[in-house]
């Protein structure tokens, strides 16, 4: 068996932690291992720090230490959010239709789409451009007078484009309706100002930005009423009840306030790697293109379709020479359809079979394109050859 | 791999021997399945725990391929039009064909595979500049019927670990092996069926195959009504709602068999037991393993399905490409739809669907 280098290219998915967040962690496993809401100094001391990490989140996200909810991970704090929302406007009677787009996460579309199907709530979701991206007058046009929550997405997964959030922000603001972005995405390399970007609710999950698995955020403006997803004690001025991951939030605030080290440097560093990728295939595959926009998007996402081919074949013919990718959403029961998003972005069944994501990280460097370079174009040539995709119906 | 001893051991044995193995599940499609994932027998959650557990062990990778939507078109499609054409199918030899060693397999050359191996229970053998598909060494478990369309291309890229060993031995060496293997009951009934009776799911799936019709005896009266032709096969005696034909004066009444399915007239043909016995028949889409069409008659045993004991033949090569097959001894049961196979002792040379 040829052992090579293992080249990791899915960082989307998520990220190593970063030893400096695993040195902070270390106390809070078993020095200062008391439940933060005890009353006794055990407790106080592991409180203090839980606060401290409060206020570190806060003030990375320009907001109040008490606008910041920590959850298991980015998926709970979407579903707190969608929700929090929606049961508290049924409580008070307020209305039952909510605005979103046909991009996200099923962390939110699964969950309005539960929301709509068993609850009886009406749900909008918006089309994108070819680009994968939203037009904010499309969000004007949508807004009726039962509407209790926009949600719309920072940056996508699969493809890289981000959204105009303030923009959407400020017509959400202009009509007072609660204004929802998963931010699971952008968080480590986009600016998460929630004042900047005009948001009410942000969810952030830490194993994205080289903190650990487990542990998530919800930013939830003043004033915002949520009704409680999950229920128990009242943890996190009763927002989110459980006994609180301190390690783990340590963990999530150390790598929340890593991410700002050197990010623009860090961010030019990515988008070189990512657009030397990106040349390098468009040049030497025959009929691939790159999904998602080719300015507005993620410095790390290099994400393509190729016709005719499987995507998950790519997968496997990559992993087997030690290239870790993905095909932009992970699907334990192997399904070949092409992905929802790439499919709103209008893209044919051929070529959305063949949707590939790379992206970048830390420890990446130019061999690793270098690599990918080299590998990939002969692997779709195979495939192409010897085992490829038709449209349905066909071979 | 399935998560079956039969694959498990199988790739235990690969690497073992020091091959690079990769292993693969294939998705298949199944009626029953739902949101709690896929009902095929061969690609339960179960299943694929268990097969992944065993690559776990085995330190192999281990992949999960989707060909449900190509099953469903070329497998069980190919079913419902053979029971509505009036014929008895057998669909693992088509998957076989074309999903197994046709698909899966040009799947795994284009990886950059130089097997595709499996669990089944057969030899590949190298002679004379051509592949050979031999049956496996535990005759009672042997899996070479279910392959004789395999082609030079797919022999020389298949290879079979377990078809030297005994299924009693396999299964040892699984224990040996410390593999936590599917012990489950072999099953011959279909893998997609959802409650395993072809009947109720040609209802479900293809009610237009199952039409009331008359039920005629040899010289055309009419005896009864049928259920509907999948309900039957030849040979069938039980289950025909007939009582039996009165014999002539001071014989006992005989018995009525299924002696053949007339989808044209949607009429189910019955009579006497004589009737039933053929010295002929025919088969079509003949596939030949060596790649060579013979020219002349020769000499082989035969199956007519695939548990049926060999019997000898005369096969009698057509200019359409067509075999006639004259049998020593006359035959009950010769199904149209299923599949006659010829052996030479122990090589398969290769079979037909047959005809009439």
């Amino acid at each position: 068996m040829k052992t090579r280098r293992r080249i990791y290219l899915d960082h989307a998915a998520t990220t190593p932690v970063d030893p400096r967040v695993v040195e902070a962690m270390a106390p809070y496993w078993n020095e200062i291992y008391g439940n933060s809401a005890s009353l006794h100094e055990f407790g106080r001391q592991a409180a203090r720090a839980l606060e401290e990490a409060r206020a570190q989140v806060a003030a990375e996200l320009n907001c109040h230490p008490t606008e910041i909810v920590f959850t298991s991970c980015g998926t709970e704090s979407d579903n707190l959010a969608l929700r929090g929302i929606a049961w508290a406007a049924r409580k008070a009677g307020r209305g039952h239709h909510i605005i979103t787009t046909a991009i996200e996460h099923h962390a939110v579309s699964h969950t309005a789409e539960q929301l709509r199907d068993l609850f009886g709530f009406e749900v909008t979701f918006l089309p994108v451009d070819r680009y994968g991206m939203v037009d904010p007058d499309d969000v004007r046009a949508a807004l009726r007078k039962e509407t209790i929550l926009i949600s719309v997405m920072y940056a996508n997964n699969e493809v890289g484009t981000i959204q105009p959030i303030a923009e959407i922000g400020r017509i959400a603001r202009e009509h007072q309706i609660p204004f929802h972005t998963d931010a699971v995405q952008a968080g480590g390399t986009l600016d998460l100002d929630v004042q900047a970007l005009n948001v009410d609710l942000l969810a952030l999950s830490a194993h994205k930005f080289y903190g650990p698995k487990g542990v998530g955020v919800l930013y939830v403006r003043r004033g915002t009423k949520l009704v409680p997803a999950l229920t128990g004690g009242g943890h996190e001025r009763g927002h989110r009840p459980g006994t609180v991951n301190v390690a783990g939030i340590v963990g999530l605030a150390t790598a929340l306030r890593l991410t700002r080290t050197n990010r623009e440097e860090e961010n030019a560093r990515l988008r070189r790697l990512r657009d030397r990728l990106i040349e390098g295939l468009l040049e030497r595959i025959p009929d691939i293109q790159l999904t998602g926009h080719p300015t507005q998007r993620l410095p790390h996402n290099a994400s393509f379709a190729i016709r005719g081919v499987d995507g998950e074949a790519l997968l496997l013919g990559l992993d087997l020479e030690g290239i870790a990718a993905s095909t932009g959403s992970a699907c334990t029961t192997g399904d070949p359809e092409p992905s929802s998003v790439l499919q709103a972005m209008g893209l044919p069944y051929e070529w959305g079979v063949g949707g590939l994501r790379f992206t970048f990280g830390h420890q990446n460097r130019e061999e690793d394109v270098d690599a990918v370079l080299e590998v990939l174009p002969p692997l779709v040539e195979r495939l192409r050859e010897m085992s490829p995709i038709g449209a349905p119906g066909g071979s | 791999m399935s998560g079956g001893v039969d694959s498990s051991v199988a790739a235990a044995l690969l690497v073992r021997q020091g091959h690079q193995v990769i292993g693969m599940m294939l998705r298949l499609w199944s009626e029953a399945d739902n949101g709690q994932g896929p009902a095929n027998r061969c690609c339960t959650l179960d299943a694929q725990y268990v097969a992944q557990r065993v690559a776990d062990i085995l330190e192999i990778p281990f992949h999960l391929v989707n060909v449900a939507e190509r099953f469903r078109r070329e497998v069980v499609a190919y079913f419902i039009a053979e029971y509505a054409a009036g014929r008895t199918p057998n669909p693992c030899i088509l998957c076989n064909q074309r999903i197994r060693f046709g698909w899966l397999l040009n799947r795994a050359l284009a990886l950059g595979a130089d097997y595709l191996a499996t669990g089944h229970y057969a030899r590949i053998r190298h002679e004379g500049g051509t592949y050979r598909l031999l049956r496996g060494v535990d005759r009672p478990k042997d899996q070479s019927y279910a392959l004789y369309r395999l082609d030079q291309h797919a022999l020389a890229h298949t290879l079979f670990p377990v078809g030297s060993y005994t299924k009693a031995r396999v299964r040892q060496m699984a224990r040996e092996m410390g593999l936590p293997v599917a012990e489950r009951a072999e099953s011959q009934d279909l893998c997609f069926v959802a409650d395993e009776d072809y009947r109720r799911f040609l209802q479900r799936q293809a009610p237009e195959t199952i039409r009331p019709g008359p039920i005629r005896d040899l010289a055309g009266r009419v005896l009864g009504e049928h259920r509907g032709l999948p309900f039957y096969t030849v040979g069938q005696r039980k289950g025909l709602g007939l009582t039996a034909r009165p014999g002539r004066p001071g014989e006992a009444p005989q018995p009525l068999y299924v002696v053949a399915l007339d989808p044209a007239e949607n009429a189910l043909i019955v009579g006497p037991a004589e009737a039933l016995r053929r010295r002929t028949c025919r088969a079509t889409q003949v596939h030949w393993i060596r790649g060579q069409a013979p020219e002349a008659p020769f000499r082989a045993q035969a199956q007519i399905r695939y548990r049926a004991p060999e019997t000898p033949v005369t096969v009698i090569p057509l200019p359409d490409g067509d075999v006639e097959v004259r049998f020593d001894e006359p035959q009950r049961g010769v199904t149209p739809g299923q599949s006659i196979v010829f052996y030479q002792d122990d090589e398969v040379l290769g079979g037909g669907i047959i005809t009439r």
